[in-house]
């Protein structure tokens, strides 16, 4: 099996995973769900840090727009995780029982 | 040095994957909810951490002048974003995302060609998760605009719309293959300025009451952003996260379609059809009265019930009334009368807005239900009580086939013994449509805005 093929295989399957998992989040929050889906989906900042340490030529004074590239979806991708995780912890803890 | 094996990355990213899974499941209570997003963080955490240490990567100023910068700008985004806001803040959040999936596509495809490792299928990859995070990008741009009333949001339509897209997707799959055949830096950049462009105009012609749809359905995309830079960069731990995040968004879209009674592709392509609805609404208002009652009429009747259900909708926010009906609650519950909540799924701006809106203001969860939970109590209540709510409890969704909300599932508000609907003035609701509800006969209307109703009501019972 290819690696596409791989990548293919692991994509379906946790569609279905993500699929079962989501039906059983309670309506109640889905706005957390949301905003915390929001973080998560910040994971493109693992492709951000391989980009923005790249190892590639730069010039005489070390620079190389490579990196101004990947600084820039490293800084997003972080106001993404910081902002969604809290802003959820926020929501959450707001949600109380009757006393 | 120590050298890391690849399956060493691939463990700590399985591990990063099942805190994600555990962390959404965390969420199907509020009880477990708390947990399950430390879970996540926890996950993300050690994703970054073990990025860190991969060896390819060789430069370090950037990526942590990066981290630091994004963690201070996000914190305090988090902490000061007011409740209300929720859906612009997340609609902000999803066009980071989209863009930083296309500035790693662009910046891998750089980094990739000068080490010469490129092939036909990285490339395909390449355009398409560029393509992706591009339209998320704008697309969540006019959301953000619209919900933030910057930009108008009623629908913008006009002539030739979708022939302009579908030649604008035509453009891009045309540059797309351009690309993948060759390797042309200029073909890969102007397929990501058209992705960008059709973003613009698939969001702008949605409008008004769809806005929860457009959110979800943008959440949908940043997954399915994630999940192609996953492709590109053969990482399973993207692929699989951003399919989790892409199949959330997509039931959420379908759950909000579902409560509105409008089939996901009408929302993607084209507004709906608020003028011909407006026109009718004239016409009915004239012929019929309306009552309307006074806050102590409201506070007596209140107070002499044993059942009261609330049915609150994005006017309570708007008038920022959350607080005032919160004290009502209290009173009411001092007085030992029983007191729920009726949530209908498009209440509010995004899906679960209105609840935590209630959460906000001290509501215990546990009084606050959903519509099917609660739609056969509205029989045996004294007393329903609509604030800023209006399409989501008309009886004509249920009995008038020509209405355009003929088949939306509504809250049966109208069962109850006594309906009051606060209300600023005799406008329709989102969907334009003139509600049938006022003209019952056990229904009377209290003008005024939300706020300044409630605590009058709250006065009423108190004086009495």
């Amino acid at each position: 099996m290819s690696p596409t093929m791989i990548a293919i295989y692991v994509f379906v399957l946790s569609c279905f995973v993500g699929y079962h998992v989501i039906w059983g989040v309670t309506p109640a929050l889905h706005t957390p769900l949301m905003a915390v889906t929001n973080a998560i989906s910040a994971i493109v900042v693992v492709g951000a840090i391989l980009v923005a340490g790249a190892d590639v030529q730069t010039d005489a004074s070390g620079f190389s727009w490579v990196h101004v590239i990947g600084f820039m979806a490293v800084f997003l991708a972080s106001i993404n995780i910081f902002g969604g995780f809290v802003v959820t912890n926020r929501m959450l803890a707001m949600f109380k029982k009757k006393r | 040095m120590l050298e890391l094996s690849p399956d060493f990355f691939a463990a700590a990213y399985l591990v990063a994957t099942m805190l994600f899974i555990y962390g959404l499941k965390g969420l199907s209570s509020p009880r477990t909810a708390l947990r399950g997003n430390w879970s996540a963080m926890l996950g993300m955490a050690l994703a970054v951490g073990v990025t860190l240490l991969s060896p390819e990567v060789k430069n370090y100023t950037w990526v942590f002048v990066g981290l630091g910068a994004g963690a201070v700008v996000g914190t305090l985004l988090a902490l000061k974003i007011s409740m209300t806001a929720m859906p612009q803040l997340v609609a902000a959040l999803h066009s980071f995302v989209g863009f930083s999936a296309v500035l790693v596509a662009i910046g891998t495809f750089l980094a990739h060609r000068e080490a010469q490792r490129l092939d036909l299928v990285a490339m395909i990859e390449l355009g398409v998760g560029s393509a992706i995070g591009a339209i998320t990008f704008t697309g969540s741009l006019v959301a953000f605009g619209k919900l933030q009333e910057i930009l108008k949001s009623n629908p913008l339509i006009f002539k030739g719309q979708h022939l302009l897209n579908l030649l604008l997707g035509l453009g891009m799959l045309g540059l797309g293959v351009h690309f993948a055949a060759t390797g042309d830096l200029i073909s890969f950049l102007a397929m990501t300025g058209i992705a960008l462009i059709l973003g613009f105009l698939l969001v702008l012609p949605i409008g008004g009451a769809d806005m929860p749809v457009v959110v979800s359905m943008l959440n949908s995309y940043s997954g399915w952003a994630a999940s192609a830079t996953g492709f590109i960069l053969g990482n399973q731990l993207l692929i699989t996260t951003g399919a989790l995040v892409g199949s959330s968004g997509a039931i959420l879209s379908y759950i909000m379609c579902k409560a509105m009674n409008r089939s996901i592709l009408s929302v993607i392509f084209g507004g709906m059809g608020t003028t011909d609805a407006q026109a009718s609404v004239g016409v009915q208002a004239a012929g019929k009265g309306v009552k309307s009652a006074s806050v102590e009429d409201v506070g007596f009747l209140l107070e002499n019930s044993t059942k009261i259900i609330i049915v609150p909708g994005y006017g309570m926010a708007v008038a920022q009334a959350q607080h005032a009906v919160k004290e009502l609650v209290d009173v009411l519950l001092e007085k030992k009368i029983e007191v729920k909540f009726a949530i209908h799924p498009v209440a509010g701006r995004m899906p679960g807005h209105m609840n935590v809106l209630l959460a906000e203001s001290d509501i215990p969860y546990d009084c606050v239900f959903e519509m099917e939970e609660v739609n056969g109590d509205f029989s045996s209540a004294d007393v329903c009580l609509v604030i800023g709510a209006n399409d989501v409890v008309n009886p004509a969704a249920k009995s008038d086939k020509t209405s355009p909300l003929y088949g939306m599932p509504i809250l049966d508000a109208f069962k109850a013994k006594q309906i009051f609907v606060s209300k600023r003035s005799m406008k329709a609701g989102y969907a334009g449509v003139d509600n049938a509800l006022f003209y019952y006969p056990n229904c009377s209307l209290v003008f005024g805005d939300a706020k300044s109703t409630c605590e009058a009501i709250v006065a009423a019972i108190k004086g009495a």
